[in-house]
């Protein structure tokens, strides 16, 4: 592994992060929009069954939406940097090509998490009540598990798909459904068991599982269990990250 | 001096198209050695295969005797390369794209200060080093990528069109970098054009490429020369005898001669030279001379004769555009 490589890729992503201020504020809308909207809005109206409130419920879920937004969308960057060709310029360094992938993951995976916190934050100011135990120091872990697996596949899209137009249409036809077939903003619990097996196959599932135990100290499956499928799950996305990030030939 | 590249029969084939058809030369160390042929013809498809960047698909090469199919890391570190297209980070300054780049190459804190502190002097960018990339102009932008190209103290320097898109202006500017890059630090330039004047004004050799082969190679003056030397055209005044005209005819230097209408055409070496013994051997006749006029063949005339066509210079590639649409869009991220 190539040390400097990865530090520069990481330093480049949080330069970037912090001067684009408009940016985090666009990212950060929907998040907003759906904490209000679902959250507190529809949430009046839903009825659980066992106590809970909507609202508790959901606001992991959003989390765990903002971070599979925003990793996919930081894992494509490297569309952008071969069009613009910067990533030529990475790529005619001597640095292997896994340690720029690695790069990639860590500053994408900041800035993910930052943003995942600042979501937590404004959670917080509009009412969400945080469950605080010793599994809150989980909150992180997951958090940047969730942005390790997306971000591999936004890399493993962006290494494959070569125009804007049909990667925009490939990611939609990716996260619309990662985000509706978990159990985000609907416990799985409560669905026919043949659409309950896609959800469980869902590694947000148990991304957003883990926010929750983290959360709120009550989730759909132990912590344990959670945490070992992300790491499963990130793992293997690394892997085909690196895979599909070393077969792109420079344009 | 020994040769820093050598490259026999590459080739590189996309499907049933041949992009490089089996090309060979080699490059000597501390020469600036340049790919002259029109769009597509298959130079920066050659750099990418010597710079690593993508793999051969018959043929050899070697840099400063580092195999480009097996010892790629070894190649990355000794050379710098300057791309075609842009490759900056806009939203960086262009000290930090410098220093990302030194990063890059493993250069510790204090050399990396001194380099980039040293380059920005050579490209005239000290006061403009640390704002946004996005507000350099493009001649700007070039020089920041020619010196960042230098970082690393490459030994072999490869300059894929380093003045396409730039103003005759800054184009001469970028001309007198490189010059004074292979003068004073002795670095072995590569470079594409499709320029002529160019590749005329700053290549000790010239490659003429055409549809993926070199079809001449040599000197700017030695290519020139081998079309026959320059052309002295005469054009006779009323008052010239043909005797003025058959001396001409048995100087040892002419060439070859043609007389039509009222103009005499030889050609010759050095014309320059020549033309003050015309002037005395009509004198020496009494004949009178309207004017004379002196053609020195352009390596144009030369790739002309080689190809049967001119370097076409297409205003904008296809990638200039998409890249233009994307630029647009992507500022709405």
């Amino acid at each position: 592994m190539d040390t400097n490589a990865i530090y520069v890729l990481w330093l480049r992503d949080i330069k970037r992060f912090i001067r684009a201020r408009s940016r985090i504020v666009g990212v950060l809308m929907m998040p907003i929009i759906f904490l209000l909207g679902l959250g507190l809005g529809l949430g009046s109206l839903v009825n659980l069954g066992n106590g809970a409130s909507y609202f508790e419920f959901i606001v992991p879920g959003i989390v765990g939406m903002t971070l599979l937004f925003t990793s996919i969308f930081t894992g494509s960057a490297v569309l952008w940097d071969r069009q613009f060709g910067f990533l030529k310029e990475i790529l005619v360094t001597p640095n292997s090509r896994a340690s720029i992938v690695v790069g990639r993951i860590l500053g994408g995976g900041t800035t993910a998490v930052l943003q995942s916190i600042l979501v937590v934050v404004i959670a917080i100011i509009v009412g969400f009540h945080m469950t605080l135990s010793i599994a809150t120091l989980m909150v992180p872990v997951f958090m940047a598990l969730i942005a390790c697996t997306f971000i591999g596949l936004g890399l493993t899209l962006g290494s494959m798909i070569n125009d804007f137009q049909g990667f925009q249409l490939v990611t939609s036809f990716f996260t619309m459904p990662l985000f509706f077939l978990s159990d985000s903003i609907f416990p799985a619990s409560a669905l026919p068991a043949a659409v309950r097996y896609i959800i469980y196959l869902n590694p947000l599932t148990y991304g957003v599982d883990g926010l929750r135990n983290a959360l709120i100290g009550s989730g759909a499956f132990p912590i344990w269990l959670d945490f070992v499928a992300m790491l499963i799950s990130s793992i293997v996305m690394v892997a085909i990250a690196v895979y599909a990030f070393n077969r792109t030939e420079v344009g | 001096m020994a040769d820093v590249i050598r490259v026999s029969g590459l080739g590189k084939r996309y499907g049933s198209f041949t992009a490089v058809d089996g090309i060979s030369f080699n490059v000597k160390e501390g020469e600036i050695f340049g790919l002259l042929g029109p769009n597509g013809a298959g130079k920066t498809t050659t750099i990418k295969m010597l710079t690593t960047l993508l793999p051969q698909t018959f043929g050899e090469a070697t840099v400063s005797g580092f195999d480009i199919r097996k010892k790629q890391t070894d190649i990355r570190r000794i050379i710098g390369i300057i791309f075609q297209d842009p490759s900056l980070d806009d939203e960086l300054t262009g000290r930090e794209n410098l220093e990302f780049h030194a990063i890059l190459y493993n250069i510790g804190k204090e050399k990396r200060d001194r380099k980039i502190g040293e380059v920005l002097k050579l490209v005239e960018l000290e006061d403009k080093a640390d704002e946004f990339v996005k507000n350099y102009s493009g001649g700007m932008k070039r020089r920041l990528e020619i010196g960042r190209g230098l970082i690393n103290d490459p030994k072999v320097l490869f300059l894929d069109e380093p003045t396409v898109g730039l103003d005759p202006q800054t184009r001469r500017h970028i001309w007198e970098y490189i010059k004074r890059l292979n003068e004073t630090h002795k670095t072995t330039l590569i470079l594409t054009t499709h320029y002529i004047e160019e590749a005329d004004y700053l290549c000790s050799r010239v490659a003429f490429v055409d549809h993926g082969k070199i079809v001449a190679l040599d000197t700017p003056t030695a290519l020139k020369n081998k079309l026959g030397g320059d052309v002295i055209s005469v054009q006779l005044g009323k008052k010239s005898g043909d005797n003025f005209i058959k001396a001409l005819g048995k100087l040892k230097w002419v060439k070859t001669m043609s007389h039509h209408d009222d103009f005499v055409d030889l050609t010759v070496e050095e014309g320059e030279r020549k033309i003050p013994e015309v002037v005395i051997l009509a004198r020496e006749h009494s004949a009178e001379i309207a004017s004379v006029s002196l053609h020195k063949p352009s390596l144009e005339d030369v790739f002309i004769h080689y190809t049967g066509k001119t370097i076409r210079d297409e205003a904008g590639s296809e990638l200039e555009g998409m890249r233009a649409r994307f630029r647009s869009r992507s500022m709405r991220r």
